[in-house]
């Protein structure tokens, strides 16, 4: 199979990739540029853990065909931080102890950063329709809604 | 595998009408994709649609709304237009798959993939949507109802795709509204979803009425003696019970671990007539 080339933009660089026609953004992201934040746990579209945001919609990064990045802009987990210092969400997760193994964790913070994009104030059921597509097996959900609700308030200005 | 990823509609039937075998359109991908990684699946060529100017659009005409394939589910709750004439199509389009599939997923994907628990279905078939395609031989249009022929299977020609679907004008005091059964709260196959779409005379009678079903059969069904029992009335209970036994009748379900033959056309009558009364309560503030 001859391979497509394609250029994008992943957390604001501009990235230029080789990639076969059946290959998923998430093989993309994880075998060809080395951004293995993203986790297969799945491949199916089931659990979340491989989310991405694509023009601005959080995706299921393993149901997206690397060839399909071709002018679009990307935002991965490695993008989230600024440099040293930890997104809102990023710091709440630790401090809440959000994650146990961490496999799913990048993936409930892509999806719960694309939420407050459009809603800085989600109500705890907001927050749970909106990360039902995430699937974690450790912590038993609770924890990461506490950490979303608190760096929400935090983000709004309401806490230190 | 070939991808190809076209900017106009002339080209993309060209390229599935010349395609020797095996080429699919990709729309979100969220059926297509899914099906990839089975090793049983083989693609020739892929045709991505998105490109296509006019495609991620939602555009409302005096004839009602259109709406571009490859527009994603999450972009139809955005469109305030969209959701005050058709609350029922969005609502069910909005219940497909998790956030990251709404950002994804088509309605015209969701028909094409023609599975019978497709969400959106038998809201665009209560709404009296059309499809509108694009062929090789020019364009034509049909009832949503038209265009799956049975699980997995549709009537599309080879060369042939849907360009957008077209949602009528909605009459004053109308409104629609859908509900499913699953045993979840999220992400989980329809066991059965009902569509209720209904008009207002000026006295509060229901005028016109359309009721479809989802799940309950090979295809989505649009069940005529379930509107023939609500038009006429007001909503009393024996009209919700004429349309309860009807829905009921007219299932004609599978047995499976989801659900009993009994108990789906059960449900199917508890859903339509929940569904009858939402739509009724949004057509009054109409
Ligand atoms: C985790 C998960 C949860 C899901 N939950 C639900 C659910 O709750 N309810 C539900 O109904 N579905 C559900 N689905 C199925 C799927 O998301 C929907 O059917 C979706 O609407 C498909 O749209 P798409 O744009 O992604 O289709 P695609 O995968 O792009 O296409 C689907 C099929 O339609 C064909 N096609 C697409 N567009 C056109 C066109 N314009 N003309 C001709 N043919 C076309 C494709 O070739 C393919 O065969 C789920 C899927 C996943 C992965
Ligand atoms: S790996 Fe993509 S959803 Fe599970
Ligand atoms: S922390 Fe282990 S799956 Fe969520």
């Amino acid at each position: 199979m001859p391979a497509i080339a394609v250029s994008t933009t992943i957390n604001d660089d501009t990235v230029e990739f080789l990639c076969q026609p059946d290959e998923t953004l998430l093989d993309v992201l994880r075998n060809r540029l080395g951004l293995m934040g993203a986790k297969e746990g799945c491949g199916t579209g089931d659990c979340g853990a491989c989310s991405a945001i694509v023009d601005g919609r959080v995706v299921c990064s393993c149901l997206v065909l690397g060839a399909e990045a071709e002018g679009r802009t990307i935002e991965t987990i490695e993008g989230m931080a600024n440099g040293n210092e930890l997104h809102p969400l990023q710091r709440k997760f630790i401090e809440h102890a959000a994650l146990q193994c961490g496999i799913c964790t990048p993936g409930f913070l892509m999806a719960a950063k694309a939420l407050l994009e459009v809603n800085p104030d989600p109500t705890e059921t907001e927050i749970r329709f909106w990360l039902a597509g995430n699937l974690c097996r450790c912590t038993g959900y609770d924890k990461i809604v506490r950490a979303v609700q608190d760096a929400a308030a935090e983000m709004r200005g309401e806490t230190a | 595998m070939r991808y190809e990823r076209p900017q106009t509609i002339e080209d993309a039937t060209a390229l599935m009408a010349g395609a020797e075998a095996n080429a699919f359109v990709l729309a979100g991908g969220t059926d297509l994709l899914v099906r990839m990684q089975s090793d049983a699946f083989e693609a020739d060529l892929i045709v991505d649609i998105k490109a296509i100017s006019g495609f991620d659009a939602i555009t409302q005409t005096e004839d009602g709304f259109v709406i571009g394939a490859a527009v994603p589910s999450a972009a139809l709750s955005e469109d305030a237009a969209l959701v005050a004439a058709w609350p029922g199509v969005v609502e069910a389009a909005n219940l497909i798959g998790s956030t990251q599939i709404q950002g994804r997923c088509t309605i015209v994907g969701n028909l094409c993939n023609a599975s019978p628990a497709a969400d959106s279905v038998p809201a665009l078939v209560a709404a009296d949507a059309r499809a509108q395609i694009a062929g090789p031989a020019g364009t034509r249009e049909v009832a949503i109802a038209d265009v799956p022929t049975g699980p997995g299977k549709v009537s599309l020609s080879k060369g042939e795709i849907i360009e957008a679907v077209l949602l009528p004008k909605p009459e004053p005091r109308t409104a629609d509204a859908y509900l499913r059964f699953i045993p979840r709260t999220e992400m989980d196959i329809a066991v059965v979803g009902a569509a209720v779409n209904l008009s207002l005379g000026d006295d509060g009678t229901i005028s016109a009425a359309r009721v479809a079903l989802g799940a309950v059969a090979p295809k989505v069904l649009l069940v005529e003696e379930a509107a023939e029992a609500l038009i006429g009335s007001n909503l009393d209970e024996a009209a919700l019970e004429a349309l309860a036994v009807a829905c009921s009748n007219a299932s004609n379900p599978i047995d499976d671990k989801r659900g009993t033959v009994e108990y789906r056309k059960e449900v199917a009558g508890v859903l339509a007539r929940r569904a009858a009364q939402t739509a009724y309560a949004r057509a009054g503030e109409n």
